[in-house]
């Protein structure tokens, strides 16, 4: 008859006690591991900090005409093909970035449109760009080290070589740099990388370079944040001069204009730890398009947890080691095994 | 042992060309054909994928859900060979059969969607990997998995073949196997919750906290119970089979614990984090949070009691609405509740959704071939007339 317990053997109390021991621990590691990253674990990632040398960009909203020289010189260093939205497909006229454009200008409007830089009947530009975060999300994210983070310049960078294109960057990022080629048998992620293939030619970031108001200006990050701080510091209206190109060396090339109604906010000061470019606006910075982040990086967060679960694989193995032992006494050869069974029966002896 | 007098695993014969296997070749033909223009003229030519939603139904259905609903092996492993509860023996080679395809054609399917596939190997080799990344620890989990599943398996082949020798082999060391396979899913099925975690403000805040590893490995371990009641009742159905409600039945209950305690997590982490009001906003969003959970909350009503749990369609509707349940978990957190800005949408394509439905036929496909030709499935007659005394 079949039956439907197994009927109790000697040892099965001390074997069950055992076995919740086992589980308990085994079950509660999951569960405490979770939970300890609520807390101040071990394991803790910190949220990243810029590297003192790291390069970027200061982009003012303010002093930006909406020229879109920043967007064609962009293509250009870059190699980039054009991008239609218009019916004559006469010119580049991308609307957003993607896998071929890494920089674009967009444009607040409100009402009238009257009035530059006004939240209400205006409108405002804003650049939408690789913000080369201090502590990235893309890096974390990417199973096979195709986003770097160079760990002096800071520039977060793009290898297709090493790329599985699983996509992993395109859903992680907060400001949805890393684009993918979908058009192409053999696409590539393509994002901003500073222009760090035009360094060794004695240039630097093509936006900066054509940007004609200095809206955009390249230079290392510490030093682009004194000068916001500086204009936010101004009271609006005033005159004052803006640096153009870039604000560590080259031609003199400042002029002078008058102070914009800034939002006291440099954005990227310290959302997700600090990224490298740097941004002014006159508008709410929600309103342009630029996602409101806490200064600990989803980056910090992720990989505390994975650390803490499998650093140095000891809870792996903690867990391995239980569940082979449990399973060791619990595994009968001749359930799973008929033909063992019979060679068992054969032999005039019966296993357990 | 007692367990013994279990029946024995055997094949359940029959022919392999009927309307079902037919109906699934040609679904899986179809499927063949798309992935072939796929890897010919890229992902824009097959799917709807755009940069506000690049992982669509070919990541978040095949992979994330399929893996998941792909857990009634890992389920029922843990209760047979962990909790040693040897009485549900019969049900581990069905539900490791079911485990094995969806898991096969999970990492099948996810190479296809790689927009560089042919640099797939960088996952696994040193030097490339970064173990930060939690797509790593997922990818590397799931093709050991895949690996440990087809040793654990191989017991149905050999006994087919009659190499007597390498299966009793293989059975001494295959309690390793069985561990590893019981902690391998546990690794990535945690995992697959952290995935969420580095997107940061764009998911919904319901679906967004350190906790989702928990939640999705105890999901997981609940959908793996569902997929058994769902699998037995079907396979009984379709077989003309007597359904094993003395093994269904308790299994059953031992899920309504979990999912108590699944339930009971779930909430808590809202409460604590202070985010259960936005599930009460008139939002869609809200709406499928609570039909997510409803899924989960509808077995306490269905199967609460042990004489409702003896009623077979109670028992599968049980399954049904938990397999539901763990889909939306998934759905919800990855595409419904994700928000990457303005003016991105993403529904799949017609191509995407046919892929899909053939990945699923080349499971049913591989499970009516698997049972019918090799032991997997309990012998039918000792349920009429005991073949031990």
């Amino acid at each position: 008859m079949r039956t439907e317990k197994p009927a109790p053997s000697s040892g099965e109390n001390t074997r069950r006690k055992f076995l919740k021991g086992c589980l308990s621990a085994a079950g509660t590691a999951v569960a405490s591991g979770t939970l300890s990253t609520l807390s101040t674990p071990a394991a803790a990632r910190d949220t990243y900090q810029r590297p003192p040398e790291a390069l970027g960009l200061l982009y003012d909203a303010t002093l930006c005409i909406g020229c879109k020289a920043c967007v064609a010189a962009c293509k250009q260093a870059n190699d980039n093909p054009p991008e239609f939205s218009t019916a004559d497909k006469l010119w580049d006229t991308p609307l957003d970035t993607s896998g071929n454009t890494f920089n674009i200008i967009k444009m607040y409007r409100h009402g009238t449109m009257t009035t530059k830089d006004a939240e209400i009947n205006g409108y405002a530009f804003m650049k939408t760009s690789c913000m080369h975060c201090a502590d990235p999300s893309c890096v974390s994210a990417c199973p096979v080290t195709a986003m770097t983070k160079d760990p002096v310049t800071g520039v977060v960078a793009y290898d297709p070589d090493a790329c599985v294109g699983c996509r992993y960057c395109v859903v992680a990022c907060p400001f949805g740099i890393p684009k993918y080629q979908y058009d192409s048998p053999t696409g590539e992620i393509g994002k901003c990388e500073l222009c760090r293939h035009r360094v060794a030619d004695g240039h630097y970031s093509a936006c900066a370079e054509v940007c004609p108001t200095g809206a955009t200006l390249h230079g290392r990050t510490r030093d682009l944040l004194s000068e916001a701080k500086r204009r936010l510091a101004l009271s609006a209206g005033s005159i004052t001069r803006y640096p153009r190109g870039s604000i560590d060396g080259g031609p003199e090339q400042s002029y002078e204009g008058y102070v914009g109604h800034y939002q006291q906010h440099v954005y990227g000061e310290t959302e997700y730890g600090g990224t490298q470019v740097l941004k002014l606006s006159a508008v709410a910075f929600e309103k342009v398009g630029m996602p409101n982040l806490p200064p600990k990086s989803s980056a910090a967060t992720s990989e505390t947890i994975q650390h803490t679960l499998y650093g140095g694989l000891l809870m792996p193995f903690a867990v391995l080691g239980a569940m082979t032992y449990v399973a060791k006494r619990n595994v009968h050869h001749e359930e799973d095994d008929e033909g063992a069974q019979a060679a068992a029966k054969k032999a005039g002896k019966e296993g357990s | 042992m007692s367990t013994q007098q279990h029946a024995r695993p055997a094949p359940v014969g029959g022919s392999l060309l009927n309307a079902t296997t037919l109906v699934c070749g040609v679904l899986i033909a179809v499927m063949a054909t798309i992935i072939l223009v796929r890897l010919i003229f890229g992902l824009g030519a097959t799917t709807n994928l755009n940069d506000g939603y690049s992982w669509g139904a070919w990541v978040v259905v095949d992979v994330f859900i399929g893996s998941a609903l792909a857990c009634g092996g890992f389920s029922v492993a843990l209760l047979v060979y962990i909790f040693n509860k040897g009485q549900y023996h019969p049900l581990v080679r069905p539900a490791l059969l079911g485990s094995l395809f969806g898991y096969t054609l999970a990492g099948a399917a996810i190479t296809f969607d790689l927009g560089r596939w042919w640099n797939f190997w960088h996952i696994f080799w040193p030097g490339y990997f970064n173990v930060n990344s939690v797509m790593f620890e997922v990818a590397a989990c799931i093709m050991l998995y895949i690996i440990v599943m087809w040793i654990e398996f191989s017991p149905v082949f050999l006994e087919k073949l009659g190499l007597h020798e390498a299966h009793r082999k293989l059975s001494k060391l295959l309690f390793f196997f069985i561990a590893l396979g019981i902690v391998l899913p546990m690794m990535h099925q945690a995992s697959l919750g952290t995935m969420l975690v580095v997107m940061g403000g764009q998911v919904n805040p319901l679906w967004q906290t350190p906790m989702q590893p928990l939640i999705y490995l105890l999901s997981a371990i609940i959908l793996g119970y569902g997929v058994v009641l769902f699998e037995s009742c079907v396979a009984a159905s379709a077989y003309r089979r007597q359904v094993e409600i003395s093994m269904l039945n308790p299994m059953a209950r031992v899920m309504l614990g979990i999912m108590g305690f699944y339930l009971l997590v779930r909430f808590a982490d809202l409460i604590a984090r202070g985010v259960l009001g936005q599930a009460f906003q008139p939002t869609f969003i809200a709406l499928s949070f609570w039909i997510e959970n409803a899924c989960f909350i509808a077995p306490f009503l269905l199967i609460r009691s042990v004489e409702a749990r003896r009623n077979p369609a109670r028992l599968f509707l049980a399954g049904v609405a938990v397999m539901l349940g763990g889909i939306l978990l998934r759905l919800n957190g990855f595409l419904i509740a994700f928000d990457t800005g303005p003016g991105w949408t993403y529904f799949p394509s017609v191509p995407e959704l046919l892929v899909t439905i053939g990945i699923f036929a080349a499971e049913v496909l591989g499970y009516i071939v698997i049972t019918r030709r090799f032991p997997v499935l309990p012998r039918e007659e000792a349920y009429a007339q005991p073949t031990h005394s």
